[in-house]
């Protein structure tokens, strides 16, 4: 009796000592799920051709990066609403400076950049200095930015140079260099979480504002700061876009939907939208069910209008399996 | 003579304290919409005519009926983004409906109302009873709402509306005494306004939305019945972008996009009304003129010339600047 009990036990310790997000468990489920199906409805490829299971990788490349940054704001109890029009802004504004020049492209960077890191400061600012609501702050900077684009381009503008297009196309031996800096992102990001005083602070303030600035915290500066690094992954996601499109339009971000795509993945990779829990590998879990999702819609040759129902029902659900078992009233 | 003029004076005083309080007590969006109304005015002759008010009022009235929606569930702590795309669904829906068939129209705009009341229940269940966010399930109905009206019209909606669909929108009541014509569409609002003014303000619902909002455990604590009282906002939010979406339909062509960030000038409309985000505090009447101010400035926007793309510039300064005023003045009385 005893006997059989002790070895599951100690497997359920293993598990629990390797603290896997609970996200991977459902990554896995809709993984198998996802196979099967596609070994009854199509051909099977998802699992058996390393080019589509590699594919998978890439679709999530562009989610991915910003959606780490997501969860640092969302970590801070922070949202952030603009990163789909920075990656708009990104796009345009990098292929109109390069102008098909390789010699413009490190001028661009620095551009985008420099407009991302600017983007990140003033919503920190709006949110900490003038006291506005994360979600309306950003809204409207959202709106600013839109406004100011939809003005000034209407259209792609400008190309990126065969040399550019390295980030979104090239390989390293077999492995394509977007998932290598996806990969960088994520270790990154949960270097900077998890072992740095900044990702201590940021918890902290998350958690409990007013406890974490009456304990000495400069809690502005630490929000401030999550916003430009959100903002910044936000251009770099703008950046791998562009070079995948090889042209940057002003739909780019909005057409994406990464502004919301980001925030679900961050929730259901079990960061909370109050702040003060979470972390990026349980994020990138939540990207990779997108990815997965988005690889067997493909498989399955479903309507695209049915993927945006599918996805609509498949963010509730997964959400909702954290959230059933709360006590809390949510709001 | 000397006793009766320090009197005199005192009570002039008094009299004069009572009126600057309640011009004090005024909120500061009425000055601010009659200013942008009437350098529109000056600007727009159109805008002095009787007629030309109503056209204004006409084309506001949607959008102060979603704010009204929209305001409820803000009060309530929570947010309700669905509504752009249940517009895009109830307008591209309506017309697949309708086939260009004008018997068809009542019967149409009351499966959208029983759609509306679904889309409602099954937001304020997932927020009540799965205890998502309502942040998160909202924009999950926003893409399957969505989804849904592009999978059904295969993404290019057939067919126009009929007449006596878009009477609701463009419509007037002739021989109307005193004004003459009297906008349908304006009509309705009023009606919606005053029921809801009476729902929010008069019945211990609307207290209990604003009990839940400014504190959930407290309001829990205290008796109400959070979870339905929660599934009841979402539900009037959703019934009231089904009838902004028929009004809309009066006016608007039929596109897939035309819902498209609707839900975001709602919540615009009804910040710049005094409504206080994550909860606690909303006025009737105050986002109605919220909604009208946004839409004046709209108007303003567009009579000095700026290209159409500003308007989603200025409409983001204004809203952080809302906000950020009612933040900083509410700390400033604490």
């Amino acid at each position: 009796m005893a006997t059989t009990t002790l070895p599951a036990n100690g497997s359920k310790n293993f598990f629990r000592s390797l603290r896997i997000p609970p996200v991977y468990y459902f990554l896995v489920v809709v993984f198998v799920g996802g196979a099967i199906l596609d070994f009854i409805f199509a051909d099977g490829q998802m699992v058996t051709n390393p080019a589509i299971l590699t594919n998978i990788f890439v679709r999530s490349v562009a989610l991915g990066i910003v959606a780490v940054g997501q969860t640092f704001v969302m970590i801070g109890a922070s949202i952030d609403l603009s990163v789909a029009l920075v990656i708009s802004v990104t796009a345009v504004m990098t292929s109109f400076i390069m102008n098909g020049q390789t010699e413009n492209v490190p001028k661009a960077i620095a551009v985008v950049f420099l407009i991302g890191a600017f983007t990140g400061l003033v919503n920190g600012l709006i949110i900490t200095k003038l006291k506005v609501n994360a979600f309306i702050a950003t809204l409207g900077t959202t709106l600013i930015l839109r406004g100011v684009l939809n003005a000034t381009f209407a259209n792609f503008k400008g190309s990126i140079p065969r040399s550019f297009e390295y980030f979104g196309y090239g390989r390293i031996g077999p492995i394509p260099v977007s998932i290598l800096v996806l990969l960088v992102v994520v270790l990154a990001g949960w270097f900077v979480l998890a072992r740095t005083r900044y990702g201590f602070q940021l918890y902290g303030t998350g958690g409990s504002s007013e406890v974490a600035r009456l304990s000495g915290l400069r809690t502005d500066r630490v929000i401030i700061i999550a916003h430009i690094i959100c903002s910044m992954t936000a251009v770099l996601t703008g950046l791998f876009v562009v070079s995948r499109l090889r042209a940057g339009a002003p739909w780019i971000g909005t057409d994406g939907v990464y502004d919301l795509e980001s925030v679900a993945t961050t929730v259901i990779g079990g960061t909370a939208l109050a702040g003060g829990r979470g972390g990026v590998w349980g994020t990138l879990g939540g990207v990779l069910i997108f990815g997965v999702l988005d690889t067997l819609f493909n498989q399955l040759g479903i309507n695209p209008f049915m993927k945006n129902i599918l996805r609509g029902l498949i963010i509730i659900l997964a959400v909702a399996s954290y959230t059933i078992r709360s006590k809390r009233e949510a709001a | 003579m000397t006793t009766t003029t320090p009197t005199f004076s005192s009570r002039a005083v008094s009299v004069l304290a009572a009126i600057w309080g309640f011009i004090r007590r005024i909120p500061p969006i009425y000055p601010v919409f009659f200013a942008i109304f009437i350098t529109v005015g000056f600007l727009n002759p159109n805008y002095q005519t009787m007629n030309g008010i109503f056209v204004f009022l006409r084309r506001a009235s949607p959008l102060a009926i979603l704010a009204i929606g929209q305001m409820m569930v803000l009060a309530s702590g929570g947010f309700d983004l669905s509504q752009g795309s249940l517009v895009t669904f109830v307008i591209v829906g309506s017309s697949m409906l309708l086939s260009n068939d004008p018997a068809k129209a009542y019967s149409t705009i009351g499966i959208m109302m029983a759609v509306g009341v679904l889309v409602g229940l099954i937001n304020g269940t997932a927020v009540s009873f799965l205890k998502i966010p309502s942040l998160i399930v909202t924009l999950g109905m926003l893409l399957l709402v969505k989804g849904v009206a592009m999978y059904w019209s295969g993404g290019a909606p057939k067919g126009y509306f009929t007449d006596n669909f878009r009477v609701f929108g463009r419509g007037n009541f002739e021989n109307v005494p005193i004004f003459g014509k009297f906008p349908i569409a304006l009509f309705i609002m009023l009606v919606i306004a005053v029921v809801f003014y009476f729902i929010f303000h008069r019945t211990n619902y609307g207290k209990q939305v604003l009990a839940i909002g400014d504190n959930v455990r407290a309001a829990q604590l205290s008796g109400v019945r959070v979870r339905g009282i929660r599934v009841l906002t979402f539900v009037f939010s959703a019934f009231l972008t089904v009838i902004a979406a028929i009004l809309y339909g009066g006016y608007g062509g039929i596109s897939t996009n035309v819902g498209d960030g609707m839900e975001f000038q709602a919540v615009s409309a009804a910040v710049i009304g005094g409504t206080l985000l994550l909860g606690g505090k909303g006025s009737v009447p105050n986002v109605v003129f919220g909604a009208f101010t946004l839409e004046a400035l709209f108007n303003l926007l567009n009579l000095i010339g700026l290209p159409k793309p500003y308007r989603d510039a200025v409409q983001g300064l204004i809203i952080i600047g809302a906000v950020a005023y009612a933040a900083l003045t509410t700390r400033r009385k604490q």
